[in-house]
C-alpha cells in the first residue's frame, strides 16, 4: 500500500516537472512573438506590424 | 502535455486574433488613418514651430541676438526635441528641421512597408493573429504554472488579469498612442512598458496565490512601483494629431483590449478544460 502510494506520488511529481517545463516552453515562445511582433526594431517588420502597435498601445516609433 | 498547451494557445490566439482583426477594422484603425493624413500633412510633424508667422518672429529674435552659438555642429548646442533637432543657419538665416521623420517609421522611404489596402489589412491581420497566440502562450503557461482547474469562466477572470497586467498598466504611464503624437525615447518608453507588465504580473500573482499577507502587501507593491518610478515623458507636447483623435483612439484601444482578453481567456479555457480529458 504505501509503496503504491509512493509511486503515484513519484508519478505525480514527475508529471508535475514535465508540465511546468512544457509551460516555461510555452511561455518562452509566447514571449518570443510578443516581442517580435511589438517590439522588433528592423523597420520592415515595424511597417508591417505598424497598426498592431499602436492598436495594442505597444510603444511605437 | 507541450501539445494540450500548443494546440490551446495556436487555437484560441488565431481566434482572438481573427475576431479582433474584424473589430480593429471598425474601431482602431479608422483612427490611426485619419491621424495619419495629419501625420503626413506636415512632414516635420517634431517640429515646435508650425506657425509660419511665428516661426518668422522666431528667426527675426534669434538672427539679432549676439549670443547665439556659432558652432551650431555642436550636437550638445542643438535644440533637442524628440529625434528631431531645430537648427539655425547663419548664412540662409533659415531655420531646418533635421531627422524630422522618427527612426523606423513610416517617413523613410528605403524601408519596406505594405501598400495601403488590402495588402496592409493582411499584415495588420497577421500580425493580430501572431500577437494573440504568443499572448495565448503566455497566458496557458500561467495556468499550468498556476496548477488550479480551468474552464472558460474562470478563462474569462484570467483573461482579465492579462488585460490588467498587457494594457491598463502600461497605459497609465504610456496611454495608447495614435500616429503624430509625441513621444519621449522609444528604447526607454519599451523598457518602462516591459517592466511594467512584469512587476503588475508578478504583483497580481503575488496577490492571488499566496496566503501570506506579507507578500500580498509584496504584490500590491510590485504594482504600484512601476508608477511610482514614472513612464518617460515628451519634453514637450503638441503633436500633429488632434487630442480628440488621441482621446478617442486611447479609449478605443483599451476598450478594444478588454474584448480580446476577454475572448482570449474565455476560449483558452474552454479549450484547455476540452482538450483534458482527451489527454488522461
Amino acid at each position: 500500500m504505501t509503496t503504491m502510494i509512493k509511486t503515484q506520488t513519484a508519478q505525480t511529481t514527475q508529471s508535475r516537472t514535465s508540465a511546468v517545463f512544457a509551460a516555461s516552453f510555452a511561455m518562452f515562445f509566447g514571449v518570443f512573438m510578443v516581442y517580435g511582433v511589438g517590439f522588433a526594431q528592423p523597420a520592415e517588420i515595424h511597417n508591417a506590424a505598424h497598426d498592431t502597435r499602436h492598436s495594442y498601445a505597444f510603444p511605437c516609433h | 502535455m507541450l501539445r494540450r498547451i500548443m494546440t490551446t494557445a495556436i487555437a484560441a490566439g488565431v481566434a482572438a486574433g481573427l475576431l479582433l482583426s474584424v473589430i480593429h477594422e471598425f474601431t482602431t484603425t479608422p483612427i490611426i488613418l485619419h491621424a495619419e493624413e495629419y501625420e503626413n500633412a506636415a512632414p516635420d510633424h517634431h517640429a515646435a514651430l508650425p506657425d509660419p508667422i511665428l516661426r518668422e518672429l522666431m528667426e527675426n529674435a534669434l538672427h539679432k541676438a549676439a549670443f547665439f552659438p556659432k558652432n551650431l555642429n555642436d550636437p550638445s548646442r542643438s535644440l533637442s526635441r524628440n529625434q528631431s533637432d531645430t537648427l539655425y543657419d547663419d548664412r540662409s538665416g533659415q531655420f531646418h528641421l533635421v531627422g524630422g521623420t522618427h527612426e523606423g517609421g513610416h517617413g523613410e522611404e528605403e524601408a519596406w512597408g505594405p501598400a495601403d489596402g488590402w495588402e496592409r489589412t493582411l499584415f495588420t491581420t497577421l500580425a493580430n493573429v501572431l500577437t494573440g497566440v504568443g499572448f495565448a502562450a503566455i497566458l496557458v503557461a500561467c495556468f499550468v504554472f498556476s496548477n488550479t482547474e480551468l474552464s472558460g469562466r474562470r478563462g474569462v477572470i484570467w483573461g482579465l488579469a492579462g488585460f490588467a497586467a498587457f494594457t491598463l498598466a502600461p497605459a497609465l504611464g504610456l496611454p495608447p498612442e495614435v500616429p503624430g503624437s509625441m513621444a519621449a525615447e522609444l528604447e526607454g518608453r519599451q523598457l518602462w512598458w516591459i517592466g511594467a507588465v512584469v512587476a503588475t504580473a508578478a504583483g497580481l500573482w503575488l496577490m492571488v496565490f499566496n496566503d501570506k499577507r506579507l507578500l500580498h502587501v509584496a504584490g500590491l507593491l510590485l504594482l504600484l512601483i512601476p508608477h511610482l518610478i514614472g513612464a518617460p515623458q515628451p519634453a514637450e507636447l503638441g503633436g500633429n494629431a488632434p487630442p480628440e483623435l488621441a482621446g478617442h483612439f486611447a479609449a478605443a484601444s483599451i476598450v478594444v483590449s478588454a474584448l480580446f482578453w476577454v475572448i482570449l481567456g474565455w476560449t483558452s479555457g474552454t479549450l484547455w478544460q476540452r482538450l483534458a480529458t482527451t489527454e488522461a
